[in-house]
């Protein structure tokens, strides 16, 4: 990353005379922000924290009693969280191969020479720019058993998507795919596109076959930034609730984020649900890191 | 040698071609279909085999934004003569507009979510880009400690889950009063989208010359000055771009409006699901919501394509 040398002005000149110092100006435009993002995001996790620790009901009167590490312990021996857990992370696994299996795919052969190209790049991004809740509503009418497309066009009956357990969450994957793919795509393009052309020059004058220079040549230089898609994807895939939640209301499909949703909000076990976030949450700083980690290393180059 | 790579190369071009076309029509016929679903006839949404030819009809619309019943009996040809031509759509489709006592037609609960997403994704967007944009001149130009610390400490905040940042926030929003409010969601989405703001804003700032502002410096202008009449105008680009971002994201927001609003200041997001009922909805109402829902981000993306790559990457890969 660049680091910016601070301009210092000489203090007897007009302008350090007139206007505030760099200093000031720097706590001015920086510490509201960080006093801001602290207030509302960080002050509420904390908040959040102490009640992790209680019994506390949001729909009751009752004040919270301290219960120490119950919340926590009970909450990792407890079978039907691992089972949450279990169904987010093959929920990940499906979406985010499928994602990169698409995406990369049709950055293949969008890095030919395509007629409307960049028009056909844009039409093809629309899906990731849509609402996730208004595309899981969608979906619904296309998955539909008896009038939906879907069905229509696979020649499928009236095959039950949605309403089946072992089918569901594929179906929400589906879903996710469609709508992501086109993130790896855009990701995968500016990759291939900073491949140097003598690269490939000079495969070809060494007979190389395709299979050889797609996995000598493409693959390892488009690495870096398929990664960086990878890890982003897999990040939003933990925490997904919309798509999921708004498409089916099987059990086969209750992500961790629908059960953290449930148990707070439906069920009010607020105490409960804060101790289960703050088991999320450490999942997801865990992501994030080695994301930033990551983006870090390949600005570098 | 070399002719037979070039014809091996066009079929190879010419199925690439066929493929992304493919590609293309599989990956739009989602969003196809529930826009043409939103001009059909109600006879014609959920027909088997699907009805891809058909007459488009404005209907939808009407019966989206107007509070409707189901008629018991045929109007009368008066009736129907003294209704303006968008009652008569409803009156065709079996139903009547609702009226108050004084005969002023009824809203459905539509158009309030549309002002309700309206004012909060504004809203947030204006306080979101205003402060990334001086934290990210701030970032770029200033040493600061810990930097590095600080950016992945702002970049985190982006990255929780919102469902776990919503548990505490309802807590403190209930007790202060501002669940169901708009200032509840603008401050949600602003802090959502603030971290986003600033590490989009921090590369547009990277990349312009500091030299322009030592020049103006130079010249007497004070850092303020500078700021505001030179990096500004050059950054106006990156602020655009920033600015669509997290207006649509904001726009499209879910988790924060189902769980922090329930009417007063509800967005369309959760609204438009919940209007899907068991069997009988109409799916052509729901369709012509979601239509009018989506058609500004359709316009925004074409509008940003340039921008997309950088967006999408957090500022991370710039071409």
């Amino acid at each position: 990353m660049a680091t910016a040398v601070m301009t210092t002005l000489d203090p007897k000149s007009r302008s350090a005379a007139r206007g505030m110092s760099d200093l000031t100006i720097r706590n001015l435009f920086i510490i509201p922000t960080i006093v801001f993002l602290i207030v509302f995001n960080i002050f509420p996790l904390l908040y959040s924290l102490g009640y992790s620790f209680t019994d506390f009901r949001a729909s009751s009167a009752a004040p919270a009693t301290f219960v120490g590490l119950q919340n926590y312990r009970e909450l990792l021996n407890d079978p039907f969280i691992w089972s949450n857990f279990a169904i987010t992370a093959k929920y990940v696994i499906v979406s985010v191969v499928g994602q990169v299996i698409v995406g990369f795919g049709v950055a293949l052969l969008l890095n030919r020479d395509i007629p409307l190209k960049g028009l056909l790049t844009t039409l093809l991004l629309l899906p990731m720019m849509l609402s996730m809740a208004v595309v899981g509503l969608f979906w619904k009418l296309l998955y539909d058993p008896s009038f939906g497309i879907i069905n229509y066009t696979l020649g499928l009956g009236s095959f039950e998507w949605l309403s089946n357990p072992d089918m569901a969450l594929y179906a929400v994957a589906i879903t996710d795919i469609w709508m992501w793919s086109p993130f790896v795509m855009l990701l995968s393009l500016a990759g291939l596109s900073a491949v140097p052309k003598h690269l490939y020059e000079a495969a070809a004058i060494d007979r190389a076959g395709s299979f050889y220079t797609f996995f000598r040549i493409t693959l390892p230089l488009v690495a870096p930034i398929l990664m960086i898609a990878i890890i982003f994807r897999t990040m939003e895939a933990f925490k997904t609730f919309d798509l999921a939640y708004i498409l089916t209301s099987q059990p086969t499909t209750e992500v961790i984020s629908i059960r953290l949703y449930k148990m707070a909000f439906q069920e009010w076990q607020t105490g409960r649900s804060c101790a289960l976030a703050y088991i999320v949450l450490i999942m997801i700083l865990a992501i994030t890191n080695i994301y930033v980690k990551y983006l870090n290393k390949v600005k570098e180059r | 040698m070399a002719a037979v790579t070039t014809s091996a190369e066009r079929s190879l071009n010419k199925l690439a071609i066929v493929g992304v076309l493919i590609v293309t029509i599989i990956f739009l016929a989602p969003i196809y279909w529930i826009a043409s679903t939103a001009f059909k006839p109600r006879n014609l949404a959920t027909t088997i085999p699907p009805t891809v030819v058909f007459q488009p009809e404005i209907s939808p619309f009407v019966k989206l934004f107007t509070k409707r019943s189901q008629l018991r009996t045929a109007p009368t040809p008066e009736q129907y003569a003294a209704a303006p031509w968008w009652e008569r759509l409803v009156f065709d489709g079996g139903e009547k507009v609702v009226r108050s006592g004084r005969g002023e037609v009824q809203w459905s609960g539509y158009p309030s979510r549309f002002m309700n997403s309206l004012i909060v994704a504004i809203t947030s967007t204006i306080l979101a880009v205003g402060m990334g944009t001086f934290t990210a001149y701030g970032f770029s130009r200033f040493k600061i400690k810990g930097e590095q610390d600080l950016l992945f400490f702002i970049l985190s905040t982006r990255m929780l889950p919102p469902v776990v940042v919503a548990i505490p926030m309802f807590l403190m929003y209930r007790a202060v009063g501002l669940n169901d409010t708009h200032w509840g969601l603008i401050i949600l989405y602003t802090a959502f989208n603030l971290s986003f703001s600033v590490w989009l804003m921090k590369g547009f700032m990277d990349e312009i010359p500091k030299e322009y502002e030592e020049a103006a410096l130079v010249d007497g202008y004070t850092r303020m000055e500078a700021f505001f009449k030179i990096v500004l105008p050059e950054a106006a680009t990156g602020i655009a771009a920033t600015a669509v971002f997290c207006f649509i994201t904001a726009w499209n927001e879910y988790a924060f409006a189902l769980i922090m609003t329930n009417r007063r200041a509800q967005t369309a997001p959760p609204f438009i699901p919940s209007q899907v009922g068991s069997g009988l909805s109409d799916w052509t109402v729901i369709a012509a919501g979601t239509f009018l829902f989506l058609l500004p981000v359709a316009i925004f993306t074409f509008l940003l394509r340039n921008h997309l790559l950088r967006g999408m990457s957090f500022g991370a890969i710039r071409k």
